[in-house]
């Protein structure tokens, strides 16, 4: 069985999802991504769906799950290079997906995630001095 | 004994003049048509007509199938040259005075048969005449179709105000397919430009109701999803007021006044500035002198 694969960049997790997402794969990524956090304590994970272009209510919802695990993990998760077409589609399933940040491409994208992490670490800074 | 198409056929040519000066007398309108044209439509339908009243009599037959798509041609180009539907249905029925004349002089002696005759023509020309009615009719609304098509287009411009803002001028009522042009339009105009920011401009929309207002949400979560931010400018004080009133939730989106804040808004957000030259460069002088 195939899988999406997952890429380490220094605290950031990259998938790329390059292939029609079918619900079994969808699962399974969902498993590997939370694992993969876990196990490298990432802070940031970015999944750009560009070459994504059937979703359906199902994906849409494991999109907004594994954007609710990671933040449990405490890492941002970013979704970037959607296609109209999709954002249309889920606009009119009603799947607004409020939980997740959104960026054009993967270049924004890393540029939003870097710095959101840097904000955080700045906040636990502050936080540290004032104690 | 003779039916119309033969008195027809035999008095061809001084119908023809009869019809060409009946029809100077009521509807020529020589500044739209010139004469050589008018006497050749003359000659043609006076042609496929007797040819097809040989073999029947009844307008919808197969054999007046020629001189039906003749009259929707006629009418076709005779509307493209600014004639009205009317006095293009004049245009056959004015036929009816010359061949009821040759008719008369022809069938003299049998009047129970002139009846007839003057009958099945009179039938078939006003049919004709409808048919070019019709025909003026069809082209008129393929024109009302395209410009509406046109229009749909035209109305919902997407703009680059600057490097990654985009704005949408919306003007005029917005329904659903209207809304699904404008979503489209801007949702590939984001990605073509590879822009961050999109400004939606309402003030030339008359009405917002819960419809619009659906549409207007719509469109902007579509853009959010694709990692654009969409900013509503050109709220007039009257539809703020009917928003609240129908209690329309618009927290989650950023809205402004006018289309000139929503810009400034946007400039700030790309830490960008707008600054005065001849200020600036005072002021950086000044520190060279000092």
């Amino acid at each position: 069985m195939d899988r999406i694969p997952i890429l380490k960049m220094g605290d950031c997790l990259l998938v790329t999802i390059q292939v029609d997402m079918h619900d079994q794969l969808a699962v399974s990524l969902q498993e590997d991504l939370t694992a993969q956090i876990a196990k490298h304590a990432a802070r940031g994970v970015l999944i750009d769906i560009s070459s994504l272009e059937i979703v359906d209510s199902f994906i849409g919802r494991m999109l907004a799950n594994i954007a609710a695990m990671s933040r449990v993990l405490d890492a941002q998760t970013v979704l970037t290079g959607m296609q109209p077409a999709v954002a249309i589609t889920l606009v009119e399933l009603g799947m607004s997906l409020p939980g997740i940040r959104t960026a054009l491409n993967v270049e924004r994208g890393m540029e939003l995630l870097r710095g959101y992490i840097q904000k955080d670490d700045g906040l636990q800074e502050s936080d540290g001095s004032e104690e | 004994m003779s039916s119309f198409h033969e008195v027809i056929r035999k008095n061809e040519s001084s119908i023809l003049a009869g019809w060409i000066a009946e029809m100077a007398s009521t509807t020529r309108r020589s500044d739209l048509m010139g004469d050589v044209e008018l006497k050749q439509q003359a000659t043609e339908f006076l042609r496929l007509f007797t040819d097809a009243a040989e073999s029947s009599t009844d307008p919808h037959s197969e054999a007046f199938f020629s001189t039906r798509e003749y009259m929707k041609e006629i009418a076709k180009s005779r509307m493209e040259q600014g004639f009205t539907p009317g006095e293009t249905a004049l245009f056959v029925l004015s036929l009816k005075q010359p061949v009821f004349n040759s008719l008369r002089d022809a069938l003299k002696s049998e009047p129970a048969k002139l009846v007839t005759e003057i009958w099945d023509v009179g039938n078939i020309l006003d049919r004709l005449a409808v048919q070019t009615v019709d025909g003026a009719t069809e082209f008129r609304d393929q024109v009302i179709v395209r410009q509406q098509e046109e229009m749909l287009e035209l109305s919902t411009p997407v703009v680059k105000l600057w490097d990654g803002v985009l704005a949408l001028p919306l003007i005029g009522t917005l329904d659903s397919a209207r809304t699904q042009v404008v979503m489209e339009s801007l949702l590939s105009a984001i990605v073509e430009t590879n822009s961050q920011i999109a400004i939606i401009d309402i003030t030339g929309v008359p009405t917002v109701d819960t419809l619009v207002a659906q549409h207007l949400i719509k469109t902007i979560t579509a853009a959010r999803l694709m990692g654009a931010d969409c900013y509503l400018s050109g709220i007039r004080p009257a539809i703020a007021q009917t928003i609240v009133h129908l209690g329309i939730d618009l927290v989650d989106i950023q809205t402004k006044a006018k289309l000139a804040d929503a810009f400034a808004l946007a400039q700030t957000r790309l830490g960008k500035t707008v600054v005065n030259v001849k200020s600036a460069a005072k002021s950086t002088s000044k520190h060279e002198d000092a």
